[in-house]
């Protein structure tokens, strides 16, 4: 199939062969997941872990929508009192929290544990039972946060929480510790998946998808998991360092005795400012999925992009200062972050540059996905261009801590991010469901939201340059705010209008919604080359792929891999820059250790807030969840030994037993 | 030629492998990447903290050197009975992997036990100052490594015991030789922040 | 209704252009606002505002009209094009687009640099006042080399036009910020660091400022005046702010004056030249100088100095200032005492 076709004949339309059924059947078999309500607890493939990821995040989102939504009505009028300080300070603080750590990336990382196995070529993500862990620590966390939420006893004190405002002197009661253990929570979660996502990049790829065919959204994805890796590390510390500060007295941050308030907003925004881009990225890689299929040609500038990522991923850990332009910082070390802050608009400006070059030279096919992807032109440039005023220090001296500041990160977040994610799931809801969303509901959300969102933002300009501080609770009359304020709050609602507008198309179509095929779009990347929804075992056929689009690089004409056994969850392992093939490994069996792990990891977490010899008494049955969970099953251990006495000859350094002789390491002293 | 002639047989490849080839390494790499990150911060913040005071440590004196340096000498040592059973692992020789690891807990148990000697000594209290807290957070979270790995080792050395063992568990065992030099390596850096820094700089 | 792509980005960039005209129409004057600048901090950084702004604004307008255009042509377009000439070619465009805007911004960084370099100049004979910041009011110090002369004042302070201002920042709890849009940007007040800004004020006029860094239950009414006015008209008011307080002119006063003394008022506040010597609170003695109270949430009145004494919690709920319990004749009798203490 080429690009110029449209979409109409799958490409596992193949002729099933009475053994490819057979083969199908016992794949099915091999891999199924387990059902019931214990079943559920032990789901480990990565189209259930990333499904509930991306319906978790999405119902923090609503959640984050009604706060947002209340602090909207709050400020609609001068002294207002329909929110008293303490509730509105909870309820922006949770607004931030709960769209920062709960939404974006786990939103973005759900994607990627759905779509990289599938794009890649893979049967499983890597280390699915990790991946799973993760997914009930995420859940726990965000339950744990709301819970002491209704208890009173939210966090309010912004979601980057500065000390000395939440230190033991000055934030009495538990919510500050519980901000803090929501961030270990999530942070936890996002790691373990981060480490999954790049082995999976690195070691599962399809034979033939070499380093220079790996789809832009998979690039994106394995660029956030290492700009994970090392960012989290820091918002770990930092959280650890405050609860260590509030429970047990050190002074980390106590100017008093040596320690030192600005220490927090390093390591914060050491942590901070990539986790934005952690948001931005896989957003840029879902435009690159979505823009070619619509344009249909290939991508502009693959490399270039690619680069891009790359690039913007670096210097993304170069930028964390100009958060703290404000405080008096030595102005020689503050120019070295204009300058970087202002240099990672030229990455992102080269990504924008290949997408108008692909729409210029492309045949246009107008369809929501794309719509969004419109949108995220308009609003994102906004976005990016305030962004480089917030980079001179001089002016972030007016305009920082306003509602200036707060209109610009809405702008490259909601334009950046949601924008791209809401084309997304528009994109990707045909392959995940096997139905369509209807065109006609999809044109009114984007119409809404692109309205909504500006009306609600833009206003926001002008009232930061007009003097309005962010994170206030109310305002005096006659200072010319409330004109504005107003027209936010109307727009705050249009916007609320039309994601409820979504979430009833979302139900709809999965009612009676028309039924997809598996490549309703024409696309060319691989998750489009098997059925909607996937199969468990994702594909039957692990056919060579041969170019950055496989399904429009002579899919038909590519080899196919023979030897990988159908009857155990093997998978092959492939080299990290060429993708040969190197050896087959056996995925794990479904199980409820990582649940159960899950469940006394919360235990310990949670208990720490109260006293630190939780940390004691809880390892012990972390400890325990976590031996049940390496330990090996008898099924388990046999399935392994088939497989590797199955096979008739070792390569490399590993010599296997021949034929059927039992290995001469068994039963020997 | 129809395309189902075209194949690519894959069914002899062996289905464990060592080293950088494993999900394994690559997955204990991750984690050490992330841990050592976490240290490299700590650290870091030791020194920032140092820049806002003008003496270090302020009113004390610098952590006693003898359990530290004695405890860095066992853990060093310790690497030599992992580097063996890692060999003994890649060659499948059970018998010496299961010895290796019964050494290597023995050491590690001597190093845990030598911790707690160092911080008895350390002549300061998390509660004093930020120079306390940050020294005891560093050697704490060291601390946690090495519980942590002596756990690790534990586990698998019954593994290897109970059996049946085959060869991917021979790979868990390489892996775990892995993390083991890392928890010794960081120390290295550890170790000169604790006791040299405050004595030299 | 079918809509393409080029006539849906107009459709929706329509209520996006009325907001803009909207909010760019409501004036940027005002007396809390970083576009009317009354001195030479602000108007240079309200110049890089503008500067920042139209080659902002023209950027947009390129690359919006370069998605336009590409729209329009892929609109038109029966197959899409792949031919690899051209995509050279294009290649070379975008470098030179690349180039162009790393031109650009390297012409906006160093029109910050610039700017920098003007706004943090050391300036001559200024002024010098102490500024601590506090949970959630502001207390103010001039300096002087005579330490009888040193006034301690809060939430409002008088500034000579036309001389520079240097402010010496610290917080006593947790980290605010000093913000007074029409004179300069903002500069964080953290405790354990000692911060500096100068500002001045090259027109007479009452200038709002307000805390802009989220500090607690009441930040959003942590507010505070910059009074600009003449030299005369400052000395006057700086001689006045150094004598004691008034004495109590009638017997209500007197009761006042009593009450304030030995209902623990003089816990937390201090009145020179009386027995109240509280540093936890605003300073009083010249409290009936200042235009309003509360840091800057209410105007001074009789109604609303009333009401705060009464129960300050229902204005500002959380402050640190408890209900004082009093009502009718003991109260009237208070305020007619803070009253007299011009």
């Amino acid at each position: 199939m080429t690009p110029g076709e449209d979409a109409v004949k799958s490409p596992t339309d193949f002729s099933d062969s009475v053994d490819v059924q057979r083969e199908r059947r016992q794949l099915a078999e091999t891999w199924r997941e387990p059902t019931g309500l214990v079943g559920w607890f032990s789901c480990v493939h990565h189209t259930t872990i990333g499904r509930r990821f991306i319906i978790t995040a999405f119902v923090f989102f609503l959640l984050g929508g009604i706060e947002a939504v209340l602090m909207r009505l709050q400020l609609a009028r001068p002294e207002n009192r329909l929110l008293g300080p303490d509730l509105y300070n909870q309820i922006f603080t949770m607004h931030g929290s709960t769209m920062m750590f709960l939404f974006a990336v786990p939103m973005m990382l759900g994607l990627g544990i759905y779509l990289v196995p599938l794009m890649v070529g893979a049967r499983n993500i890597a280390f699915p039972r990790l991946i799973a862990f993760g997914y009930y620590l995420y859940l726990f966390g965000g339950i744990f946060l709301y819970f002491m939420f209704l208890l009173n006893s939210g966090p309010d004190n912004g979601w980057f929480s500065y000390v000395p405002l939440a230190g033991p002197q000055y934030a009495p009661g538990k919510r500050a510790d519980v901000w803090a253990q929501l961030i270990t929570f999530t942070e936890v979660s996002s790691l373990v998946v981060a480490v999954g996502l790049i082995v999976t990049v690195f070691k599962l790829r399809r034979p033939g998808m070499s380093i220079n065919r790996i789809p832009l959204f998979v690039w994106a994805e394995l660029v956030i998991s290492f700009m994970i890796i090392f960012a989290m590390p820091t918002v770990a510390l930092a959280s650890t360092c405050l609860i260590l500060d509030r429970l047990i007295g050190t002074h980390f941050f106590n100017p008093a005795e040596g320690g030192d308030v600005l220490l927090w907003q390093h390591l914060f925004w050491f942590f901070g400012h990539p986790e934005v881009y952690i948001i931005f990225i896989p957003a840029t890689g879902i435009i690159s999925a979505i823009l070619p299929t619509f344009c249909r040609r290939k991508i502009f500038g693959y490399t270039l992009l690619v680069l891009s990522l790359v690039a913007t991923g670096f210097i993304g850990f170069g930028l964390w200062v100009h958060h703290m332009f404000a405080t008096g910082l030595p102005k020689v070390a503050q120019s070295f972050f204009t300058a970087a802050s202002m240099m990672i608009a030229l990455p992102t400006g080269a990504q924008i540059f290949c997408w108008l070059a692909t729409l210029w030279r492309g045949k246009l096919v107008v369809k929501t996905p794309l719509l969004f992807v419109l949108g995220f032109f308009f609003n994102f440039l906004i976005g990016g261009l305030t962004g480089v005023m917030l980079a001179s220090v001089t002016l972030n001296q007016q305009v920082h801590d306003t509602f200036f500041v707060v209109a610009h990160f809405h702008y490259v977040l909601i334009g950046g991010s949601v924008f791209p994610l809401f084309g997304g799931l528009y994109y990707w809801f045909p392959k995940i469901t096997g139905r369509m969303l209807s065109e006609r509901t999809g044109r009114w959300v984007f119409g809404l939201m692109m309205i909504g969102f500006n009306l609600t933002f833009f206003p926001m300009h002008q009232l930061g340059l007009k003097g309005m501080p962010r994170r206030v609770y109310t305002y005096l009359p006659g200072l010319g705010w409330e004109g504005l304020n107003l027209l936010a709050t109307v727009g705050g609602s249009i916007m609320a209008v039309s994601v409820l507008l979504f979430i009833v198309n979302a139900f709809q179509s999965l009612r009676a919604g028309e039924a997809a095929n598996d490549n309703p779009w024409g696309a060319g990347s691989l998750e489009w080359a098997t059925a909607a929804p996937p199969p468990v075992y994702n594909f039957a056929r692990l056919s060579v792929v041969a170019g950055h689009d496989p399904l429009w690089d002579e899919f038909e004409k590519q080899p196919v891999v023979t030897g990988v056994r159908s009857d155990l969850r093997e998978v092959l392992v492939t080299t990290v820059l060429d993708a040969a093939p190197d050896h087959k490994y056996l995925m794990p069996d479904p199980s409820m250790w990582p649940f159960l792990t899950a469940v006394a990891t919360t235990g310990l977490f949670v208990g720490s807030i109260f006293t630190p010899w939780a940390v004691v008494i809880g390892a012990v049955p972390v400890t325990i969840t976590m031996i049940g969970w390496f330990w090996p099953k008898r099924r388990e251990q046999e399935e392994q030994a088939a497989a590797e006495h199955g096979h008739h000859s070792g390569a490399g350094k590993d010599e296997g037993p021949v034929g059927g002789e039992r290995p001469i390491w068994e039963g020997q002293a | 030629m129809k395309r189902e002639d075209l194949t690519i047989d894959v069914s002899d490849l062996p289905v464990y492998a060592f080293g950088a080839r494993s999900l394994m390494w690559w997955g204990t790499l991750g984690m050490i990447v992330i841990e050592g990150t976490m240290f490299a911060l700590l650290i870091g913040a030791y020194f920032y903290l140092r820049g806002r005071v003008p003496d270090w440590p302020p009113n004390g004196l610098p952590p006693q050197l003898r359990w530290g340096i004695v405890n860095t000498v066992v853990l060093l040592a310790s690497v030599l009975p992992n580097i063996w059973y890692q060999r003994a692992a890649e060659r499948k020789d059970l018998a010496t992997v299961r010895l290796g690891l019964v050494i290597s807990i023995v050491f590690a148990v001597a190093f845990v036990v030598i911790r707690f000697c160092e911080f008895r000594v350390l002549n300061c209290h998390w509660t004093t100052n930020a120079y306390g807290s940050v020294v005891w957070t560093l050697l704490g979270l060291h601390t946690v490594h090495l519980i942590t790995d002596l756990a690790d080792t534990i586990v698998l050395t019954a593994l290897m015991f109970i059996g049946p063992v085959d060869g991917k568990h021979f790979v868990d065992v390489s892996e775990n030789a892995f993390y083991w030099y890392f928890v010794v390596i960081v120390w290295l850096p550890i170790f000169a922040v604790l006791y040299l820094a405050p004595r030299w700089i | 209704m079918k809509l393409w792509g080029k006539q849906k980005l107009w459709r929706n960039a329509l209520p996006v252009i009325c907001a803009a005209m909207l909010t760019l129409y409501s004036s940027c004057a005002g007396r809390q606002s970083a576009l009317d600048p009354a001195g030479p901090q602000s108007l240079r950084l309200s110049r890089m505002w503008w500067l920042m702004f139209w080659v902002c604004t023209v950027v947009f307008i390129l690359v919006m009209a370069a998605l336009c255009e590409a729209l329009r042509r892929a609109r038109s377009r029966a197959r899409p094009e792949v031919e690899p000439i051209a995509e050279r070619k294009i290649t070379k465009v975008i470098a030179g687009a690349l180039g162009i805007s790393a031109v650009i911004l390297f012409i906006l960084m160093i029109a910050d640099f610039m700017t920098g370099r003007a706004v943090y100049s050391q300036p001559q004979n200024a002024l010098q006042i102490k500024v601590y910041g506090r949970q959630w009011w502001w207390e103010f110090q001039y300096g002087d080399p005579q330490p009888s002369r040193r006034v301690t004042t809060a939430n409002e302070i008088h500034i000579p036009v036309g001389r520079p201002v240097m402010l010496q920042m610290t917080a006593r709890d947790v980290i605010h910020s000093l913000w007074v849009p029409n004179l300069h940007g903002k500069t964080d007040l953290m405790p354990g660091y000692q911060t500096t800004m100068w500002l001045q004020a090259d027109r007479p006029g009452t200038y709002r400022g307000q805390c802009a860094e989220y500090c607690g239950h009441q930040h959003a009414h942590m507010a505070f005046l910059v009074v600009a006015e003449s030299n005369e008209q400052f000395n006057a008011w700086f001689e006045n702010q150094c004598r004691a307080a008034h004495s109590p002119i009638d017997a209500s006063q007197q009761r006042g004056q009593q009450l304030f003394m030995t209902r623990g008022c003089v816990m937390c506040h201090q009145i020179r030249g009386t027995n109240a010597g509280g540093r936890l609170a605003p300073d009083l003695t010249h409290l009936a100088s200042r235009q309003t109270i509360a840091a800057g949430t209410l105007q001074n009145n009789h109604d609303n100095l009333g009401n705060w004494i009464a129960d300050s919690q229902h204005v500002k709920p959380g402050n640190r200032m408890p209900p004082s319990g009093l009502n009718g004749e003991d109260l009237q009798a208070i305020v007619s005492y803070l009253e007299n203490l011009k």
